[in-house]
């Protein structure tokens, strides 16, 4: 910061008065804004070629060269599947003990809080790495659908604990207090007042955590594999849409056109997301206000 | 259930179970830390008990099937790669959330946010398939091989950008306002303002975001490892390829075994440690600017 004051303190003062700074952010958003629409043009404008319908039902051949990414999508779906159901409830249960049943400063909920922060800035590949050793090697899973599928539970927890906390947290003291003035029990509490009325901020963070599960690749190249066949069960080895851009464009020459085609389904599905997020949040807070007026 | 004895009135057993089973789950939370940390641990102790410790960074290079475990030059990878992409993007990661919050008109901020949020959210794989087929050889035209830092920086920084302008906006909301009126009321410029009044008051949650990022971009796999060209060598130039810890991992564990297996893991754990240590130095920032704004 000491450095930025220097900058500005060689600039003459008319300078800094006038459009001269406010241009330079301008700039630099305008930079960034360009640097944006050039990643997703090139995307766009060679993926459009690439998808069609054919291409999300057909099986992938030739490697991938040609051909669709029907399994492909089968296998995601699944992992994503494995993935939630594991997760979901242990961040619901964690979440609403430390929002609602210990204080915040119980070395319990420190201890937490601390587990959460270490395992939300551990990189993707060590989860790779653990996930090998622990699902594939000892519980014996092998490269499958759900040893992936439980490395990206492990990956996710923590992004779905801490936004289920802040929603447990926002619920208006209206149905805490009328739930604690009818002495209903925390477990009725929990299923029939929290549960029905969080649903929407709930359903965003769990988009949220879904959408970092879809983009992830390194935690899954040691765990879920790379066959691109379609799965007979949760203990074949499937590949992931991140994984089959990765291959294509590394080990399969001449592939990048249908990488193009994943890639701009993979952009597709993060629009959806994204937009669904912003509407779900936008009525949850809507939901705050009416209920605090 | 000493827990329960101070929240609660009514004492069913349906809730002494709902509570039981709530520690227990929130518990995995606890046990996935120590298991990861000791699970890698325990992977890489055959690695280290076979090398000496000066071993890994005096050995004349890294040939794992060779018994040479130098993993010095791709140390020096991951932190010209993991520092370029911080350096740049701190300074135009603040620009853009100070642009955001005090020069964009509403509409613009509202469109701006919106493609920060889309940068945040696209897979780093498309990064790095981006990266590949499309700066990769741009690069080459300036100078060849193109597969290099540089090309990893570039797309490192797009990566980690949305990062520290999240952080920062975030902290300069929390920057009370009346701070902010008493400097225009003295007087001061906009650009004024914004360095000696917002940008202090922000600060913790400025450096806490760069810590944020710096962790994220030692972490990233999938960009340095399709646009880095993973060549094991001390980088001359910023146009010179290089291997970074991540791409290390995930180009040899396919084939590793035994001890060059192994040592893959004591670079997870190196990875795991460091990123660690981020995080603590973080949360002793946090503690030190808390202690003395008291």
């Amino acid at each position: 910061m000491n450095f930025l004051k220097k900058i500005i303190m060689l600039v003459p003062y008319k300078l800094k008065q006038s459009h001269f700074v406010s241009s330079f952010f301008w700039m630099t958003a305008i930079m960034v804004t360009l640097l944006f629409f050039w990643m997703l043009s090139s995307i766009i404008g060679d993926g459009f070629q690439a998808l069609s319908w054919e291409f999300i039902f057909d099986n992938p051949s030739d490697s991938g060269r040609s051909g669709g990414i029907a399994p492909i999508l089968i296998s995601t779906v699944l992992i994503l599947l494995i993935c939630s159901l594991t997760t979901l409830p242990l961040a619901i249960a964690t979440a609403f003990l430390i929002a609602e049943f210990i204080p915040e400063n119980h070395f319990f909920s420190i201890i937490i809080k601390r587990s959460l922060d270490i395992l939300a800035s551990i990189p993707s590949i060590v989860y790779g790495l653990f996930g090998n050793i622990v699902f594939c090697k000892m519980m014996g899973l092998g490269f499958s659908i759900l040893s992936g599928g439980l490395t990206l539970a492990c990956m996710i927890l923590p992004i779905l604990i801490l936004t289920s906390e802040q929603t447990f947290r926002s619920i208006s003291k209206a149905h805490r207090q009328g739930s604690e003035a009818l002495a209903l029990s925390k477990f009725t509490t929990l299923f029939q007042v929290y549960l029905p009325c969080a649903i929407p901020a709930l359903t965003a963070g769990f988009i949220l955590g879904l959408g970092r599960a879809t983009a992830e690749t390194a935690a899954l190249i040691f765990t879920s594999g790379y066959v691109d066949r379609m799965p007979d069960s949760v203990m074949d080895s499937g590949r992931a849409l991140s994984i089959h851009i990765y291959d294509l464009t590394m080990n399969v020459p001449g592939g990048s056109n249908n990488a193009y085609g994943t890639a701009l389904l993979m952009i597709i599905i993060l629009l959806i997301t994204n937009s669904s997020i912003n509407w779900l949040t936008q009525r949850w807070n809507h939901n705050l206000t009416a209920q605090n007026d | 259930m000493t827990l329960l004895r101070h929240n609660i009135l009514s004492k069913s057993v349906r809730d002494q179970v709902l509570v039981f089973v709530l520690i227990i789950s929130s518990l995995t939370t606890i046990a996935l830390v120590c298991f990861i940390f000791l699970f890698l641990i325990l992977e890489s102790l055959p690695a280290l008990s076979a090398n000496e410790f000066s071993q890994w960074l005096s050995d004349p290079s890294w040939h794992p099937t060779e018994g040479q475990y130098n993993l010095y030059p791709i140390m020096i990878g991951t932190l010209a790669i993991a520092g370029g992409s911080v350096i740049i993007t701190t300074p135009i990661g603040i620009a853009s959330a100070i642009f955001l919050h005090y020069y964009a008109p509403t509409p613009v901020a509202i469109f701006f946010r919106r493609i920060i949020e889309l940068l945040a959210g696209i897979p780093s794989v498309i990064y790095g398939f981006w990266g590949l087929v499309v700066l990769v050889p741009v690069i080459i035209q300036i100078a060849p091989p193109g597969q290099s830092v540089l090309a990893g920086i570039i797309v490192l920084s797009m990566m980690t950008l949305p990062i520290i302008t999240l952080a920062t906006e975030t902290a300069l909301i929390c920057v009370p306002h009346s701070t902010i009126y008493g400097g225009y009321a003295l007087g001061l410029s906009k650009i004024s303002v914004i360095t000696k009044i917002i940008l202090p008051q922000a600060k913790p949650g400025i450096v806490s975001g760069v810590f944020l990022q710096t962790g994220r971009a030692i972490g990233e796999t999938m960009v340095v490892l399709m646009v880095c060209g993973n060549v094991i060598q001390i980088p001359d130039s910023i146009l010179d390829p290089a291997r970074t810890l991540t791409a290390n991992i995930a180009l040899e564990m396919a084939y590793a075994t035994d001890i060059h297996r192994s040592s893959l893991f004591v670079t997870g754990l190196m990875l795991l440690l460091s990123i660690s240590c981020l995080t603590v130095i973080n949360e002793f920032f946090k503690k030190n600017h808390h202690a003395r704004t008291l």
